[in-house]
């Protein structure tokens, strides 16, 4: 919704293109989304014109990625990383609410902890990754604790603030409705949190995945990140793109699904506020 | 009848559809004239378009029909210079301290810096605002904040001041008194002013001239001349009069709120109010 | 300094002196992890000799030069994309998912496009920035109270004074914020892409030193970059504290 005045009167309340109908906007949004993809895609094709060597087309691309998806060892690949992906979402969600669940509650210790949790969530924790390959070793538990790393303190965050910020008028009508503690979790403290819990487990999926796949590119001999970083060093630039395309898709995709199911639980909010998430 | 020092004719504001909802007829038609230094107010139900009004008046809102001139020259798309808003919400500048909020005007107006300083300090005084000229708004109260900005409005010297609810977000009691700083305004300026207000008392206690528009599209429907001396001020609630001259805006008003609310009127017989 | 500053202290004061208590009775294997005073100490080492000047000034200037691409880019962007509605819609939702996507997995093919050098590192970082600025610049313009243009309307005055004087003071927070968070992933990228590519500076130093089995070095540069970041984000927290704690809201 343009906030920019318009000289020519435009009313206090609506402003933006208001003539169209609901569903003529929606069609309207699918065929600009549309647009700005075949755009892309174009921009793609020619930066590979301007550059063969260096970079494959967006043809090849999609090609190669069939091609690999039908690849046993592509597959190998791809579950090594969902293993530690599922692990670490796994302990990054639950350990990352627990906690979020207990700062919050506890008044004091949430003041302590806000300001150390800022600044890790800054930190380039990459820093940190041969201190962590020093402790579990070279294997799937290191990209676990790259993942975790990562992923864990988002939910921390937002679901801490989900609790602080928890309006005591809430609490106060519960207790005039002489609700018992299980009831007043149940019908009142869960829904008034669950949104911005949502909104931390989507950012913490999208680190998480980051974690893995960083640690994956420089400490591993499987997964994708490998696939990335040995497509580099041998010069396959055409597997490298394509295992690029997929990862970028599948990242897309989730998100997208995590999206539209933190807006149906929270319409006040525009989803772009919390995307970069730091209090 | 002195030459009107501004007009509304025919206007009318019909907000289009947008977003599934219908288009909204809000506004008119309506016709307004205001004398030059009168004090004029404007009562309705919510809903019933009267916060429109001003936003036309000042050329910031396009009427969809009818015209409107302030000293007998077009409004269209801008503002005119002279006229002078206080809106309903805070619109005092956060990152400005007080002083440097009223000046805000001045400063652009390419005034001399003498002058300025003159001004600014007179409308800190005029507005009770001494000692805070080095203040932030986010420390003071709504009130003052809302001083801030008719302060800021006034050292422009505008002929006419259009106040959309200023007050609305205040306690009954600073509103009293915000209104007989007001009307002391208004005295010391001789500038015309058109005030918009859901207060029965605060319009009847305040202006010359009281518009009593219907609920939505709003027309007016009665306009009650007050008859007060211009040295009034909030005590004219002890006048037997206040009580007729608010009963009388009431009867027609409560029908019209309660339709704005959704239901029907009573079939209560009331006299036809003849506009004054 | 009130208690909640207090503990804070307390605690990181406690998890050190822990940690070295560990490291020193040898409940931790040195192999693994040394005691941070030591840490502390050849990092004194090391600034004082002037060994690893160069690895500063490479990560410190492709850091610099990523954070003034993101801000100025993203804030111009941020303009665009909010002038013009239609194209805000079409954005939106690429920009919720935008950091989903570990930014990083284009590192290899910023190598094959802009060759081996400073500049994709830069990239990724400005890659990494430039969103969060956009985003900022977004969510600044869209806050700006809508009685403040009114006003502007009525002050008469013209386009560019209304931005400059009532559109840019009132988005300034936001835009500040932006720029603190585009600093912390310009240092998150440069030094991940350093990492995870040889070629320069401190994250490369610390992947070397890792390899090489020289912990103390490692550690103390590890100690460094987490200083340094710290420091600069605090430093820029403060200053944000600073300018808004006149306006009231924070």
């Amino acid at each position: 919704m343009s906030v920019a005045p318009e000289t020519s009167g435009s009313a206090p309340l609506i402003a933006g293109d208001t003539s169209a109908s609901a569903p003529r906007q929606s069609a309207q949004r699918f065929l600009d989304g549309l647009a700005f993809l075949v755009v892309l895609v174009a921009l793609w094709q020619l930066v590979y014109w301007k550059s063969e060597v260096a970079i494959t087309g967006p043809v090849e691309t999609v090609e190669t990625a069939v091609a690999l998806l039908g690849s046993e060892n592509f597959w190998r690949h791809a579950l090594a990383s969902g293993r530690a992906f599922g692990a670490s979402l796994i302990l990054s969600c639950a350990g990352g609410v627990a906690i979020g669940l207990a700062l919050g509650a506890h008044r004091f210790s949430g003041a302590v902890a806000a300001p150390m949790l800022t600044a890790l969530y800054t930190i380039p924790k990459v820093t940190l990754y041969p201190m962590v390959l020093l402790v579990f070793g070279l294997g799937i538990s290191a990209k676990v604790a790259f993942g975790v790393m990562h992923g864990i303190i988002p939910v921390v965050i937002f679901t801490m603030d989900a609790v602080r910020n928890i309006n005591p008028v809430l609490l106060k009508t519960a207790r005039v409705l002489k609700l018992s503690p299980a009831q007043t979790a149940a019908r009142i403290l869960i829904p008034a949190v669950t949104p911005e819990i949502v909104t931390g487990l989507r950012v913490g999926f999208s680190l998480t995945l980051l974690g893995v796949i960083i640690g994956e590119m420089f400490a591993s001999q499987q997964g994708l990140g490998f696939l990335i970083i040995n497509g580099m060093n041998v010069h396959d630039v055409r597997t490298l793109t394509a295992v690029v395309l997929l990862l970028v898709l599948f990242a897309v995709a989730s998100s997208s699904v995590l999206l539209a199911l933190e807006r149906r639980l929270n319409t006040a909010r525009r989803a772009t506020d919390a995307t970069v998430g730091l209090p | 009848m002195s030459e009107s020092h501004a007009e509304l004719r025919g206007v009318s504001k019909i907000f289009p559809a947008a977003g599934g909802q219908e288009a909204v007829h809000a506004l008119g038609p309506v016709d307004l004239d205001l004398a030059k230094g009168e004090f004029v107010a404007v009562v309705g139900p919510s809903g019933c378009g009267k916060s429109t009004l001003p936003e036309i008046l000042a050329g910031l809102t396009a009427p969809s029909a009818g015209s409107i001139s302030f000293e007998g020259r077009p409004v269209k798309g801008d503002v005119p210079a002279g006229i002078g808003v206080v809106f309903q919400e805070d619109a005092s500048l956060p990152w400005l301290t007080v002083w440097d909020n009223i000046a805000f005007g001045l400063r652009r107006g390419g005034t001399e810096t003498g002058e300025i300083r003159r001004r600014v300090r007179e409308a800190l005084s005029f507005m009770g605002l001494d000692g805070f000229a080095r203040a932030y708004p986010a420390q003071l109260s709504g009130g003052m904040r809302q001083r801030v900005c008719i302060a800021r409005t006034l050292v422009l010297e505008p002929r006419l001041i259009l106040l959309d609810e200023p007050f609305g977000a205040l306690d009954q009691q600073t509103r009293l008194l915000m209104g007989d700083e007001l009307l002391r305004l208004w005295r010391t300026t001789g500038a015309t002013i058109f005030l918009i207000t859901h207060a029965i008392d605060e319009a009847v206690m305040l202006a010359d001239r009281v518009a009593v528009m219907s609920a939505r599209p709003g027309a007016c429907i009665d306009m009650v001349t007050t008859g007060w001396g211009p040295d009034r001020d909030s005590r004219v609630v002890a006048d037997t009069k206040f009580g007729e001259l608010t009963a009388r805006v009431w009867t027609r008003l409560r029908d019209e709120s309660l339709k704005s609310l959704g239901r029907g009127a009573d079939r209560a017989r009331v006299p036809a109010a003849v506009p004054a | 300094m009130n208690r909640v500053t207090l503990v804070r202290l307390a605690v990181i004061a406690g998890f050190v002196v822990v940690i070295e208590a560990l490291c020193r009775f040898g409940a931790i294997n040195p192999l693994t992890l040394l005691p941070p005073s030591e840490m502390a100490a050849h990092l004194l080492a090391l600034l004082a000799s002037g060994e690893i000047n160069e690895a500063m000034a490479g990560t410190f200037s492709n850091v610099a030069i990523a954070f003034a691409l993101s801000v100025v880019v993203g804030f111009a962007v941020g303009v665009v994309i909010h002038a013009l509605p239609r194209l805000r819609r079409v954005c939106d939702p690429l920009l919720a998912s935008y950091y989903s996507v570990p930014v990083f997995v284009f590192y290899p093919l910023l190598v094959s496009l802009l060759g081996l050098n400073r500049w994709p590192l830069v990239a990724i970082g400005f890659m990494f920035g430039v969103t969060a600025m956009v985003i900022a610049t977004l969510n600044g313009l869209d806050r700006v109270p809508r009685v403040l243009l009114k006003l502007a309307r009525v002050h008469r005055m013209s386009r560019s004074a209304e931005v400059l004087r009532i559109v840019l003071p009132a988005a300034a927070p936001n835009l500040f914020t932006g720029g603190k968070l585009a600093l912390a992933y310009a240092f998150i990228g440069v030094i991940a892409g350093e990492f995870i590519l040889s070629g320069g500076g401190l994250g490369y130093a610390i992947a070397y030193a890792y390899d090489a089995f020289d912990n103390r070095t490692m550690y103390a540069l590890m100690l460094f970059v987490l200083i340094v970041v710290t420091a600069v984000n605090a430093a820029l927290y403060v200053w944000e504290q600073r300018l808004l704690r006149r306006r009231g809201r924070g």
